[in-house]
């Protein structure tokens, strides 16, 4: 019989898992046995407690930073790819524009968040411009980079076969890019959740209500800490859950690529 | 089967030359006739032009001055019912995202093949080089040798009339390479195909061809010939007959006059 240790699911599942059980349950006794007050360092028991206690409204957050993130992630995908697609067609274009995206991508766009938070008036827009902004550069550069890197050898054996120009872009340049806009895909996924977050504390601190980061910046104010953490543990859930999400659809669709398109 | 100089030749070279665009000799201009059900091969040193040939047939190359000709026509002749053409590049160039089955079936899919016969039909391709059970796996999960009897399946399945090959089977072990040797010989025994077959070997020239093709190198040109009775059966007592010495002794002669003459390139 093989010892646990030696077993994939375990070293993959369980040991993580325990690993985190055994640390919220040192923090929890050094939090106990120190008498740490819960405005210093809530123990993981105040945190499930205050989580539990302001469900409603840390809910409520929740869902209205998913909704920012999920926007921004859509347009990101959606503008991005199109500004790919573009930049692709030709040389010209894309040496003249190639040098302003590279200049926004080095600009900490963080830095513009309050600008764009007072340039755009209604304040649920200025929010996903804002994460948008920050998110969509790894789908632009990736899926560049992925359109450009057909094999030449395949492109010569579509051209001899007098493939069309359709058959070219959806059996040979789309597949091509597709691990790559996937990769990117990835990273604009967790930008996008960054993004949402930065948007909402520029916009929180202007005064406008909405999601976890605001319920943070709240928090901090009336040092109400345990509910930071609750708020900050559900950011954490959020990402998690996003990222789980794109792995499992980059192996999806890898998986229904290798049989095959119809036609 | 047998080369009919009346016959209207598959394909053709009139004075075609290759001058790449950073100024380097590909190929001087050549002239080349090949019939149908010839089987040609072509021998030389490395470097001496032997893909560039093969590519300026299957119009991956525009030549740089001359003509190449298909069926006496321009390329658009190719395709179509007994005007199909297959290239079986050095390389495997498959999809790497797409299975082996899908790559085998791709040149049927080009063609809007039917799906059901195009499946059939690239699992009958599988079959013939001894890969039906790897269809479903991706090229990344083959070894090298398998990789390469994918692309030579997929350049089968579409039953060409002139089948390009660029020493398709370098990369096999003996024992496979001859066992796919015979089969292209009971192929192109059949009629109907026409083949240009790249090769560093010269017993496998000898045992396949009906023409061998000598190139040199620097620049690279056309060296000698050599022609084979399509008469003879190629099978095992071929392999091992006299005349099967015999001929590959000449071809050696000659290879060692191509490299003698290649200057830096022997
Ligand atoms: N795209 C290119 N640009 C410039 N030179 C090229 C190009 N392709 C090939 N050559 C040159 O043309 C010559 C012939 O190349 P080719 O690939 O046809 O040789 P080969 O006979 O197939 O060699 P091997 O047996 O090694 O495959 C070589 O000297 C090579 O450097
Ligand atoms: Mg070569």
């Amino acid at each position: 019989m093989t010892p646990l240790v030696a077993r994939p699911w375990f070293v993959q599942i369980a040991a993580p898992v325990l690993l985190g059980l055994l640390v919220l349950c040192g923090w929890q006794g050094f939090c106990r046995l120190d008498h740490i007050p819960p405005y210093i360092l809530p123990a993981p028991g105040d945190i499930g407690a205050s989580l539990l206690a302001n469900r409603a409204t840390l809910l409520h957050a929740l869902w209205s930073t998913m909704k920012v993130t999920l926007m921004a992630l859509a347009l990101s995908v959606a503008i991005g790819v199109a500004i790919a697609f573009v930049l692709v067609q030709s040389r010209v274009l894309e040496n003249s524009l190639l040098p302003y995206v590279i200049l926004m991508q080095v600009t900490p766009i963080v830095a513009i968040a309050p600008l764009i938070i007072v340039l755009v008036k209604a304040p649920a827009v200025a929010l996903v411009v804002c994460a948008t902004v920050i998110a969509i550069f790894p789908i632009i550069s990736n899926t560049l980079q992925g359109l450009r890197s057909v094999d030449p050898g395949l492109a010569d054996y579509f051209s001899m076969n007098k493939a069309s120009r359709l058959q070219f872009l959806l059996r040979l340049r789309i597949p091509s890019a597709l691990p790559m806009f996937l990769a990117g895909l990835r990273i604009s996924a967790g930008l996008s959740l960054v993004g949402a977050v930065v948007a909402e504390f520029v916009a929180g601190t202007g005064g406008t209500s909405s999601g976890l980061a605001y319920e943070i910046l709240q928090s901090g104010f009336q040092l109400d800490i345990p509910r930071m953490f609750a708020s900050l543990a559900l950011i954490t859930v959020a990402g998690l859950a996003l990222y789980g999400a794109m792995a499992a659809l980059q192996r999806m669709v890898l998986r229904a690529l290798s049989h095959a398109p119809g036609r | 089967m047998i080369a009919n100089p009346a016959a209207t030749p598959v394909v053709e070279l009139r004075a075609a030359e290759k001058v790449f665009d950073d100024g380097t000799r590909g190929l001087v201009p050549i002239d080349l006739a090949v019939q149908p059900g010839e089987f040609v091969s072509l021998i030389g040193p490395s470097g001496c032009g032997k893909s560039t040939l093969l590519r300026l047939l299957a119009n991956l190359h525009a030549p740089s001055d001359g003509q190449v000709l298909w069926w006496r026509g321009g390329f658009d002749q190719v395709g179509g019912d007994g005007r199909r053409l297959s290239f079986v590049f050095q390389e495997p160039t498959l999809m790497p995202w797409a299975s082996v089955l899908a790559n085998v079936r791709l040149p049927l899919d080009l063609a809007g093949v039917p799906r059901q016969e195009a499946q059939a039909r690239a699992r009958a391709a599988l079959q013939a080089v001894g890969l039906a059970q790897a269809q479903d796996r991706t090229p990344g999960q083959l070894s090298g040798g398998m990789r390469m009897r994918v692309s030579i399946a997929r350049g089968m399945v579409t039953r060409p009339d002139l089948l390009l090959m660029d020493e398709p089977f370098g990369a096999l072990d003996e024992f496979t390479r001859n066992r796919l040797d015979a089969d292209l010989a009971a192929l192109s025994r059949q009629g109907g195909l026409t083949t240009i077959f790249v090769t560093h070997s010269l017993y496998e020239a000898v045992f396949l061809s009906s023409r061998i093709v000598v190139m040199a190198s620097n620049p690279g040109r056309l060296f000698g010939e050599m022609r084979i009775d399509p008469a003879i059966v190629r099978d095992q007592a071929f392999r091992l007959s006299e005349r099967f010495a015999l001929l590959c002794r000449d071809l050696s002669v000659l290879l060692t006059s191509a490299a003698l003459a290649s200057g830096e390139g022997a």
